[in-house]
């Protein structure tokens, strides 16, 4: 630190109440520069990531991450630009929000777009604060929300944070929603259905409008969990089947990166009618002047402070300019391509129950595996790592057996593919003792997961 | 443009495997109905070239706190950032990782989680922290559905007129079909009265929600505040600036229950207002009842230490509607970086940094006054000060700082109309004794800036930094 400078003559206590100032130095650690370097250095290099390896995570569209975006969403005008500066001094942040809103609109077929929600589970809980808002001023007063079994969790989480009932609904054998179990479920209550399509299972539901149309009919309103968006970017849009509301996650779809688990973003689109009811501000444009448009009385208000995610934002909006409108649909036709290509070599191995094909993403079953051999999923995960790759997701979705769920996204070549079937293969000739006790080559070994949660240590106490 | 690997003979490859005629083939699935059946209607790709310079044009349109000083605050401020907090951060090896679902090759995120709340624990003097949440706005509602859920008092919450606007804003979002009454406590002066809010509160509710130093800067009363809140047996819930605790008492020292900040301040940028970082820390017993994401110590079966992810029956993967909150991700690349600034600063570091805020905003409030910028409240501050513009102009004022080179201070009126002619102003460490001398001559300035006082005398940094 430089030398302060001004009011050098006066202390603390001078300025601030004895009763108010801190009696102790605060409980941080003393380390050099060099030793911090070190230590997060060496930190860094535990971590399998993108950068360093193939990350075939299911429902978490693990894909390469430009640097470029880096760069450019470091420039001093995006990096260091403060929330509360005059709308003038903001112009060019404005109008890139401003595109933002106007092209994640069109990627929807969903033209009312609201950058606020910090992640895809916010966004769910905002679209739903909307809906229930849209609905008050009709007059009416729904309660519930139909989430299929075969949804992430945080469909029926967002629907009781916000004041509505989780009603769960039946997938049919193959992930898709049992339309007579919808039918008997849907009545004059039922505010929203969410529906993930493509489905957890990686299939895309064809009978997402015959679903739409059906909730429609009783008033309700249909959401689509956008985590699936990377299969369908040029497609086909959730506004044109019927989806009335929905979710991206940029940090998936457009690039992210994730960053060891957030920061994501999860803006909302929705239609018209919805529009007037989502978070203030937006940004609007008048005069050649874009501004934030906190004028909506409509609006539920606010769900975070200042105005979004902005850094994740900036990057996505690098990363859709990157492609253009066929460059975004090729995303999405080398996703499947990707995808039907690892479904197509390893399902001998790994029968995958719902067909030959999928979309960006599919779930293979160990089930065989584990009546013969005694392999489980969890096993053949742990003993990919060995293998210098990432786990794909297992046990998720519920609805298949021993699951593996497998997205390789677009952006990787089909020689790392086939290194990585390759490996399962051979992992699959291996003895059963070899996977159970996998991995052996990585810095631990299975950690004993059950006393963490019995016995909790959260913070770091000496002696430990 | 493309981030696509496979050559034209991999794919013919791979459709030969699928047994597939065309890549549009595996879209057979989508009944034509429903296909597009047109480009969308987007700008035409950019080349990394072009989309330089486009973007370049883009930041060049935006003032920011490299090519103007910055006085802003009000829950984001201009601290300063070492090198080593953007160069750590930008590694690959932790910003393109995920959540660490595998806790064999996630170690290093895993301990990095583990040492941010147990940073977050001794500069808090709180017993446990989750790894964080979205920003401070989320981590105060989030605060305060836990104690309504702890407490089974889920009909009443107390906040005070001084916490943060859209914070409560945020509250009252949430609250709204939760069937609890969102109780705010308005108060004249910059700090909240005790008495007022002893009225506010009673036996049945769930917390009491303060910020300390509050949104206009100023200290709170937080001990008799503390002491009414528990006499009721409300729980308080207090929002802290991080780098006050370098002078200030901890949140728990000041006996409260839950502490939640935003954690900007702690080695982040500001990036037009996010992505940041929600802390919170609480009692103990509030442990299974927090939202986000838990890193916990464990063994292996060979009796090594290691981390992973725990607690988990409390997220939404396993309890799904009955889960403690939706929230499934951290902010953990903003942690990280949070963890490495206050591992940086130390304890002797960030209580310099504090002292440097508390003198430096001092000294350019005396100025200010001085210029008849005077302040409306007595009340003791920390980094932050309201004045009052003697001409009664706050945009013009703020045009006129601008052009002078200086983000001169968050107007209040939009929130508080009664404070329509304030500036909340802000200084940080970053500030010189001369650039706050700068913002005195800019907001007592009374004509038309020239060529000396449009520009600051410092070279354009040119920062291509990693920073979220």
């Amino acid at each position: 630190m430089p030398d302060c400078e001004v009011l050098q003559d006066r202390e603390i206590r001078d300025l601030l109440p004895e009763t108010a100032v801190a009696t102790k130095p605060l409980a941080l650690p003393e380390l050099s520069e060099p030793d911090v370097v070190r230590h997060y250095t060496n930190l860094s290099t535990l971590n399998m990531s993108v950068d360093t390896h193939f990350y075939p995570l299911g429902s978490c569209t693990m894909k390469y991450n430009p640097k470029r975006n880096e760069r450019l969403a470091g420039l001093p005008g995006m990096a260091h630009v403060h929330p509360y500066q005059t709308e003038s001094s903001l112009q060019g942040m404005l109008e890139l929000l401003y595109a933002m809103q106007e092209m994640l609109g069109e990627i929807s077929g969903l033209p009312c777009v609201s950058l606020q929600p910090a992640a895809g589970a916010h966004g769910e809980l905002t679209a739903l604060m909307t809906a229930v808002a849209y609905f008050q001023h009709r007059g009416e007063a729904r309660t519930k929300v139909l989430t299929p079994d075969s949804a992430h969790g945080t469909n029926p989480a967002s629907a009781t944070m916000a004041g509505l009932t989780a009603v769960t609904l039946k997938s049919g054998a193959d992930g898709c929603v049992d339309m007579d179990d919808l039918r008997s479920k849907l009545d004059e209550d039922v505010a929203v259905l969410m529906i993930t399509n493509p489905n957890t299972l990686g299939l895309f539901d064809g009978q997402v409008k015959e679903i739409a149309e059906l909730v429609h009919d009783v008033g309700g309103l249909v959401y689509l969990d956008g985590a699936n968006m990377n299969a369908i970017l040029g497609v086909t849009r959730p506004g044109d089947f019927g989806a009335d509301m929905m979710h991206f996650n940029p940090h998936k779809t457009f690039s992210g990166p994730h960053g060891g688990g957030g920061p994501g973003a999860g803006p909302i689109c929705v239609n018209e009618d919805l529009g007037p009811f989502l978070p203030k501000p937006v940004v609007g444009l008048r005069d050649n002047e874009y501004y934030l448009d906190d004028d909506r009385p409509l609006s539920i208000g606010r769900v975070r402070s200042f105005f979004g995610n902005v850094g994740v934002l900036v990057r996505a909006y690098c990363y859709i300019l990157s492609h253009g409108p066929d460059g975004l649909k090729k995303v999405s036709e080398h996703a499947v391509l990707n995808a039907n290509y690892m479904l197509s070599r390893i399902r001998h191995i790994l029968p995958v129950p719902h067909g030959n094909r999928c979309m960006h993403e599919f779930v293979a079953s160990a089930e065989t595996l584990k009546k013969n051999k005694g392999i489980t999923a969890m096993d053949l995960a742990k003993r990919l790592l060995d293998y210098g790759f990432h786990a794909p997701t297992v046990y998720f979705p519920l609805v298949v057996p021993e699951s593996m769920m497998m997205e390789p996204t677009e952006t990787e070549s089909k020689e790392t593919l086939d290194a990585f079937c390759e490996a399962l293969f051979r992992i699959t000739e291996e003895s059963s003792e070899t996977l159970h006790s996998a991995p052996t080559t990585t810095l631990i070994s299975r950690p004993d997961e059950v006393t963490a949660a019995r016995k909790p240590v959260v913070t770091w106490n000496p002696g430990d | 443009m493309s981030y696509f690997f496979n050559t034209e003979s991999d794919i013919a490859e791979m459709l030969k495997a699928i047994g597939a005629e065309s890549i549009e083939e595996l879209f057979d699935v989508i009944p034509e109905e429903l296909r597009l059946g047109r480009s969308l209607d987007l700008p035409s790709a950019m080349s990394e070239i072009e989309l330089t310079r486009h973007m370049g044009e883009l930041s060049a349109k935006n003032k920011s706190t490299e090519s103007h000083l910055c006085f802003l605050g009000g829950g984001a401020y201009d601290h300063f950032v070492p090198a080593v907090v953007d160069n750590l951060a930008a590694r690959g090896e932790f910003y393109t990782s995920y959540t660490p679902y595998q806790p064999e090759v996630s170690q290093g995120n895993l301990q990095a989680m583990f040492e941010y709340q147990s940073l977050i624990c001794g500069l808090t003097g709180m017993d446990v922290s989750n790894a964080s949440l979205y920003d401070g706005a989320s981590a105060a509602i989030e605060a305060v559905l836990m104690c309504r859920a702890a407490t089974r008092r889920s009909h009443r919450v107390v906040v005070a007129g001084t916490v943060h606007p859209e914070y409560r804003e945020v509250m009252e979002t949430y609250l709204r079909e939760l069937d609890c009454d969102l109780v705010v406590v308005d108060s004249e002066d910059e700090v909240v009265s005790p008495a007022a809010i002893e009225a506010a509160l009673d036996e049945q509710t769930a917390c009491l929600v303060l910020q300390h130093p509050n949104f206009f800067g100023c200290l709170e009363d937080m001990e008799s505040l503390v002491a009414t809140a528990k006499s009721f047996d409300v729980q308080v819930v207090q929002i802290f600036d991080p780098i006050s605790l370098g002078v200030l008492k901890r949140p728990g020292d000041l006996g409260v229950d839950v502490a939640v900040a935003e954690g900007q301040s702690l080695g982040n940028p500001l990036l037009y207002g996010g992505p940041y970082l929600g802390i919170l820390a609480c009692r103990e017993s509030f442990m299974r009842r927090m939202p986000g994401r838990i890193a916990g110590q464990t063994v292996t079966d060979s009796d090594r230490r290691c981390w992973v992810l725990t607690l988990q029956t409390r997220e939404q993967h396993i309890r799904r509607d009955k889960a403690t909150s939706n929230i499934c991700s951290n902010q953990g690349l903003f942690a990280l970086r949070a963890s490495i600034y206050l591992s940086l600063v130390g304890p002797e570091g960030i209580k310099e940094v504090a002292t440097h805020c508390l003198k430096k905003s001092h000294y350019a409030c005396e100025q200010l006054e001085s210029k008849g910028w005077m302040r409306r409240s007595a009340s003791p501050f920390f980094k932050e000060f309201v004045v009052r513009d003697p001409r009664g102009d706050i945009s013009a004022c703020l045009q006129t700082a601008e052009a002078c080179g200086v983000l001169a201070g968050v107007p209040l009126g939009q929130w508080y109309p009664h404070l329509e002619d304030c500036l909340l102003i802000a200084v940080t460490e970053k500030r010189s004794g001369q650039e706050i001398d700068r913002l005195v001559e800019a907001l007592a300035f009374d004509g038309e800036p020239n060529e000396t006082n449009r520009r600051l005398d410092r070279p354009h940094l040119q920062s291509a930094s990693q920073s979220l």
